[in-house]
């Protein structure tokens, strides 16, 4: 099976849901890309977030399975209760250890471990919420060559994430709401 | 702010780390998941301020950081009645067939600190099977097999499992199976007679008893494909014939050459029956 070379992360929590929505909806319908998101969201509440999306779109929209190979055009969530990590071979991997930034899945775990493995194949976008999550694999993306982005704390409905991230990532590209659509409606 | 670590590792020093425990001990970590690992390692090195050089020379030099290290690397996260759901779904679907069989033995795989060894303990005293069943519970590292050993555990948590406990379709309150004191909580003596903590490695260890029942729930995901194959095959040689397989929620067997030795008892919990 083919994997993708690219690879596009969107990290979202509190206040990030509707955009997310939005992003998906906008996407082209070919794209070599794979996009995996992750959104903090408690497990103990079944959530129809993929069927939902999956069943609107006409595409499918799966949670990314422990050891499945991550593909093109293909649109992956983390799925609660569960760290998602990417191995060196282009796969998946799960984790249940310890919450990191009080949050399992953790945006630090999965950036942190795309940016090793896709280095400047790698593109991070960090949305509204009200934690830290995401500021270090924010680092972490930059360090490894790849582009990240974070959602203008003006337009996000809870400013905390995005800020943080802003203010340790010295220089880090901010988009707005409008940019972060225009971005994914031209995703290769 | 940016965490300050003394050194970061890449893949490539991982894999000098786990050739060179594998060298110098029992201990063979090469089918682990990566990613997952390079974290733990990482912690590890930031926990104890050392670089790469540091950590290879405790390695070699060291006996006793061996044994340690392998713990720290071990994921060992776990809690009384974790997935209620899975609990009522073995009364339900899994109880019926075990009931049939004179004596039974059971084995919680990667048990870590023995909670699940000792919700699987107070299903089967609830259903009537306890008395003549014996759990084995097994794990790589020894620490864990200590407190599971144990069976105290701190109070505070016995709200979450209490919880799981009323969600599991349990007739019962969870309080009668433990007697609290101060900060702690122990479990029952007539819940741990019949049980047996010991240490066995997944990856290089073989096959000790012949099982109706195998769960190992969360373990297979810190390993890579070759490597489960490796496990599937080892719990399916451990099986008794229409003995069952219970993985962890995300953890299956479809897609698997082993399993058309399987049936499929319940897709959402991976449960499964040995058939041939």
């Amino acid at each position: 099976m083919s994997k993708a070379a690219d690879i596009v992360l969107v990290g979202g929590s509190a206040g990030s849901y509707h955009l997310i929505v939005d992003i998906i909806e906008s996407l082209p319908p070919f794209f070599s890309s794979a996009l995996v998101v992750v959104i903090h969201r408690n497990p103990k509440f079944k959530t129809r977030l993929e069927d939902t999306l999956s069943t609107r779109l006409h595409r499918p929209i799966i949670q990314a399975g422990d050891k499945t190979a991550i593909s093109p055009n293909m649109i992956y969530f983390a799925m609660p209760g569960y760290h998602l990590l990417i191995e060196p071979d282009r796969t998946f991997s799960l984790d249940i250890s310890d919450p990191i930034q009080f949050s399992r899945p953790s945006i630090d775990v999965l950036f942190e471990s795309a940016a090793e493995v896709y280095g400047s194949r790698c593109t991070a976008l960090l949305l509204s919420g009200a934690n830290r999550d995401g500021t270090d694999g924010m680092t972490a993306i930059r360090e490894m060559g790849g582009k990240a982005m974070v959602q203008c704390p003006e337009d996000a409905q809870i400013s905390t994430m995005p800020e943080n991230a802003i203010r340790v990532n010295d220089g880090i590209d901010i988009i707005s709401d409008q940019q972060i659509i225009s971005y994914f409606r031209n995703l290769k | 702010m940016a965490k300050l670590s003394v050194s970061h590792i890449s893949f490539i020093e991982l894999q000098e780390v786990v050739d060179l425990l594998r060298k110098v001990s029992g201990y063979d970590l090469s089918g682990y998941s990566k990613s997952s690992l390079k974290r733990r390692v990482q912690r590890v090195l930031d926990l104890e301020r050392m670089d790469l050089f540091d950590l290879k020379n405790a390695i070699t030099n060291i006996e006793s950081f061996r044994g340690y290290l392998v713990n720290e690397l071990t994921v060992n996260v776990t809690e009384m009645f974790r997935d209620p759901h899975y609990y009522a779904t073995l009364r339900s679907e899994v109880v019926p067939y075990l009931e049939t069989y004179p004596s039974l033995k059971f084995w919680s795989a990667g048990c870590s600190t023995g909670e699940e060894v000792y919700s699987l303990a107070i299903l089967l005293k609830e259903v009537g099977l306890y008395d003549r069943s014996f759990i084995y519970g097994t794990d790589i590292n020894g620490n864990v097999l200590e407190t599971a050993r144990k069976a105290i555990y701190p109070l505070k948590k016995f709200k979450l499992y209490s919880e799981n406990y009323n969600a599991s379709s349990a007739q019962d309150s969870l309080s009668n199976y433990y007697t609290a004191m101060y900060d702690a909580a122990i479990i029952n003596n007539e819940i741990r007679k019949n049980i047996l903590f010991s240490q066995h490695n997944l990856a290089t260890d073989y096959i000790f008893n012949e099982f109706q029942f195998i769960s190992c729930r969360n373990v297979l995901i810190y390993f890579d494909m070759d490597l489960q194959n490796r496990v599937f095959r080892l719990f399916y040689d451990s099986l008794c014939e229409f003995g069952f397989l219970c993985l962890g929620s995300k953890e299956t067997l479809l897609n698997r050459d082993i399993m058309s030795n399987f049936k499929v008892i319940n897709k959402e919990f991976n449960i499964y029956q040995k058939i041939r």
